[in-house]
């Protein structure tokens, strides 16, 4: 539906030096799908979503929605924002404060190419304004909305023109955390309902893999990897990825003998021999770098069967309710682990870990 | 809904060309050349002779050779020098004491100040200058017949037709801009600096004049710049009261030197270029410390106001001295033309004049032959200078704020440039311009429309970019998103959204070009006088009371268009320029 090859942009900033936003970023997004483009504040991910819009000019390229090329650098193709037909919510909502619920609505059938009925207009917008649950304040004025109103009016404009492509920049970073939450609710089962191709932008993480079908997890510029979330968040393909979705801990280690089943290898580390899983074929004698989530690590007081099994002493412990964090040190290492809050373990006291190898992910170090 | 929109598929490709551009680029021309080509053909006319039917015009460095081979014109430096400095002393000192007793004491009725400050909005300079007349001349002046009476001598106590006058006139007319500068910068200012001089033991005056001003420096001088480049530019205080008794400054020498007989524009031309100049470089230093002033920033973004000295007894000094000035800026002008109005003859008030009392002047005027057209004139330029004004303004604007040409900082100062034109040499500029472009248009009210577009486009342009700014850029690209073309967005979001800051400045560039009257003096022929040019005419024929009846009709209405403008203002959240 969705297809973005070799996307590079570039600005100059206010010193006058050109900045590279976005490079060689390419993905496929297909019908009906949730895509969302996850990394930090910078990476690029803002600047490729409004490329894709239109809404800024690449240097290099080619972006088709649908079959259709609505840009190539080869072919010098742009097609304007406002021939693309796409739908957009925007960070601020850019709600139109002049204009009430109904008309910030129907704006996009009014200026359209296609010239519709007075009817057909009103039939539309209030059948998506009954979509995001708006139909009683239509005659609203639109700045007489509370933040989780004005982000579904957003979505209505955006959707009122039943757009082939819908694109969301951050549209859940301006709600309070509670009214997020429900949100993210809300915005999955309508893009399922609806199957509408999206793509979306945040920085937050845990938003991405609540939402999506697939993540592009960026930095710098460049997409670091693409995934389902349950991929990225257990086979993270770098450093970066690992560190930025979800907690982890973070051990060096060098790749001893391959071992059974293939993919597994046996490498020393700081806690010693262990056996884990690699996302990529390794060399013996090679440097790597393990992680972990705290989540991964089980603790008990027995010492369990089984491999990459260490004894302990906990170090700290914070009870945050529906679970216990606790840092676990073993020779000088501290690891962070979550436990149920069943344990408890006193601090000072030995405690044995284990780690599932399939849950101990080996990458070479990221030189990004 | 998926299904439908899959059949909606445009198509792709290059669109072609944008009409947008012709709106855009219409704005930039226009611009560019109402900012640029009167001041160089200004420039160039300069540096010739007179073209008359028998001799065409040689390139020559005469009218400079005159301009400054002439001992006289070093007078007329001199003269405009010490007139602009001692206007901008005046007004500064006055403006700022005020702007002190408002910020930081207790005076009563400091709600009225700010009342005051729309006074040269109100009065037109011309006006004003002519109530000061029928105050301060040395036979028929009120203030000397008051104090003739008082102390029973024949002496002279105040002559307006001097330096000295001139300076008081211009810069008490000029006072409430320097009380609204100063006024900002006060507030600007955190007060626990000023609170922390009064804690090591500082008095009122001491925190005053080693805190407060010392801290409001690149403020004070920036409006020492703004009231000097104002002064210098002024007309019609030189013009009333210098000329009767040879004081010349350079817009009274442009004046004359355009009416003598043969007229000489060259001439005039290089006392313009000078003057220009003059006015540039204030300009020029202003600008420059407005932008180097973050250093100086005494902002610390806390919303609380200071709490004010109290005064104490001293406080009833303080509320004669504000009295005093609303009887000099407002009372006693207004007042005296409300008295000469009701005169048949203009004679001093006394009991037997207050018999005599008529509406006669009222009368006159209204059926005075050139009246009903210059209302029309001022009316028509007015409306139709503000109006293109802020559309043309509104889309530079845009050009300036929101996109990313390269050479939009240029577009700007061009925009801009007008700024440092005197009405007068602006005059000069067009008239010259027009004489020597075959297109018509000079003698007609066309000449005068472009005269005043030029002149306040610079307003116009500050009042949008103030709204324009505070446009979130989304708003405008969910309306592309929504499919929208330029056009579509620029009339049905943009223009909208701008709309507080349209208003507000369709009525001061309402309100200014109603008085203007330093650039039409030079444009205007039998047929396109304006309200201000009318006003100059009875005085010249000496009809001082129909004047007088005509000024207090005119500020009555330029009254309810500053009311009107304070309302949309308040309405809208938009501060007073």
């Amino acid at each position: 539906m969705l297809s973005v090859t070799g996307l590079c942009t570039e600005y100059v900033d206010e010193r006058g030096q050109t900045i590279r936003a976005a490079h060689e970023v390419a993905f496929e997004v297909p019908q009906g799908k949730l895509f969302t483009l996850l990394g930090p504040s910078g990476c690029g991910k803002t600047t490729t979503l409004r490329s894709i819009a239109g809404l800024e000019r690449p240097r290099q390229g080619e972006i088709s929605v649908g079959g259709d090329v609505v840009y190539s650098s080869q072919r010098s193709i742009f097609v304007p924002p406002n021939r693309r037909g796409l739908g957009m919510v925007f960070q601020s909502y850019a709600i139109w404060p002049h204009m009430t619920v109904f008309e910030n609505a129907a704006f996009p059938l009014r200026v359209g190419r296609r010239k519709l009925g007075k009817r057909e207009i009103e039939e539309r917008v209030l059948r998506v304004l009954k979509v995001v649950a708006l139909e009683e304040l239509a005659g609203r004025e639109a700045t007489r909305l509370s933040g989780g109103q004005q982000q579904r009016l957003a979505l209505a404009r955006a959707l009122v023109m039943e757009p082939r492509l819908l694109l969301l920049d951050e549209p859940l970073s301006n709600l309070d955390a509670k009214l997020r939450e429900r949100m993210r609710f809300e915005l999955k089962r309508l893009q399922r309902d609806l199957r509408i191709t999206t793509v979306y932008v945040t920085h937050d993480q845990s938003e991405a893999l609540a939402l999506s079908h697939s993540i592009a997890v960026m930095n710098a510029g460049r997409i670091q990897q693409v995934g389902t979330p349950r991929e990225i968040y257990e086979r993270p393909g770098n450093q970066f990825v690992a560190d930025f979705v979800g907690t982890t801990n973070f051990l060096d280690a060098i790749v001893g003998a391959p071992a059974a089943p293939p993919g597994y290898y046996r490498v020393s580390s700081a806690l010693g021999e262990m056996k884990v899983r690699a996302v990529e074929v390794l060399q013996p004698g090679e440097k790597v770098i393990l992680s972990v989530r705290p989540e991964d690590i089980q603790l008990s007081e027995t010492r369990p069967e089984g491999e990459n099994v260490w004894e302990g002493s906990v170090d700290q412990k914070v009870f945050l309710g529906e679970a216990v964090d606790f840092q676990v040190k073993i020779r000088d290492r501290a690891l962070q682990s979550r436990a149920h809050p069943s344990l408890r373990t006193r601090v000072g006291e030995p405690i044995y870990l284990r780690i599932d190898p399939d849950k101990c992910v080996a990458m070479r170090a990221s030189t990004t | 809904m998926t299904a439908a929109l899959l059949r909606r598929t445009e198509a792709p490709g290059q669109a072609g060309f944008d009409p947008k551009w012709l709106i855009i680029g219409g704005c930039v021309v226009l611009a560019v050349y109402l900012g640029v080509v009167p001041l160089g053909f200004l420039l160039w006319q300069s540096f010739f002779t007179p073209q008359t039917a028998a001799k065409a015009a040689v390139l020559t460095l005469g009218n400079y050779r005159e301009a400054y081979g002439s001992p006289d014109t070093w007078i007329l430096f001199w003269n405009s020098l010490r007139f602009a400095i001692g206007a901008a002393l005046v007004a500064f000192c006055i403006g700022t004491l005020l702007a002190w007793m408002n910020e930081r004491t207790n005076t009563p009725f400091k709600g009225l100040f700010f009342a005051l400050s729309v006074i040269p909005l109100i009065i037109p300079g011309i006006l004003f200058t002519v109530a000061w007349i029928l105050l301060g001349s040395p036979k028929i002046g009120l203030v000397n017949l008051a104090l003739q009476r008082l102390f029973d001598t024949d002496a002279v106590f105040v002559n307006i037709y001097s330096l000295a006058g001139m300076v008081w006139v211009d810069g008490l007319h000029y006072s409430p801009v320097a009380f609204l500068l100063m006024t900002a910068a006060f507030r600007a200012m955190d007060p626990a600096l000023e609170e922390s001089a009064v804690m090591s033991g500082a008095g009122v005056l001491q925190v005053a004049s080693r805190i407060t001003l010392p801290l409001a420096w690149p403020a004070v001088f920036a409006t020492l710049l703004i009231l000097f480049v104002r002064a210098i530019e002024s007309f019609e205080v030189p013009a009333l009261l210098g000329l009767p008794v040879g004081i010349q400054v350079f817009t009274s020498a442009i004046y004359q030197a355009v009416h003598r007989y043969p007229s000489q524009i060259g001439l005039a031309s290089a006392y313009a270029v000078t003057l220009l100049a003059l006015t540039t470089i204030g300009v020029y230093f202003q600008s420059r410390l407005s932008s180097s002033g973050s250093k100086y920033a005494t902002m610390t973004g806390k919303g609380f106001r200071p709490r004010p000295i109290d005064l104490g007894g001293w406080r009833y000094v303080t509320t004669a001295i504000f009295l005093a000035y609303a009887l000099l800026i407002v009372v006693l002008p207004f007042a005296v033309l409300v008295w000469s109005s009701l005169q048949k003859f203009y004679s001093v008030p006394s009991m037997e004049a207050l018999q005599r009392l008529t509406l006669d002047p009222y009368r006159t005027i209204l059926s005075y032959p050139n009246l009903g057209r210059s209302v029309w004139n001022s009316l028509f330029l007015a409306v139709a200078s503000a109006t293109l004004i802020m559309l043309v303004t509104s889309v530079i604007c845009w050009i300036v704020v929101k996109t990313k040409l390269p050479g939009r900082w240029l577009l700007d100062n061009i925009a801009s440039l007008p700024m440092v034109f005197p009405g007068i040499v602006l005059g000069l500029a067009i008239m010259i311009l027009y004489l020597y472009l075959p297109v018509g248009i000079y003698g007609t009210l066309w000449i005068m429309l472009i005269a005043y577009i030029t002149r306040f486009m610079p307003y116009g342009l500050r009042y949008n970019t103030t709204s324009m700014l505070q446009i979130h850029k989304e708003l405008e690209e969910s309306a592309a998103m929504s499919g929208a073309s330029w056009a579509t967005t620029f009339r049905r979001v943009i223009l909208p959204l701008l709309k507080p800051g349209l208003i507000a400045g369709w009525i001061y560039i309402m309100i200014v070009s109603i008085r203007e009257l330093s650039s039409s003096i030079l444009l205007y022929s039998p047929g396109t006088e304006v309200l201000s040019i009318v006003i100059w005419e009875l005085w010249e024929n000496g009809q001082y009371v129909e004047l007088s009846a005509l000024g207090v009709m005119l500020i009555l209405g330029l009254f309810v268009l500053v009311l009107l403008a304070q309302w949309v203002g308040r309405k809208f959240g938009i501060r007073d320029a």
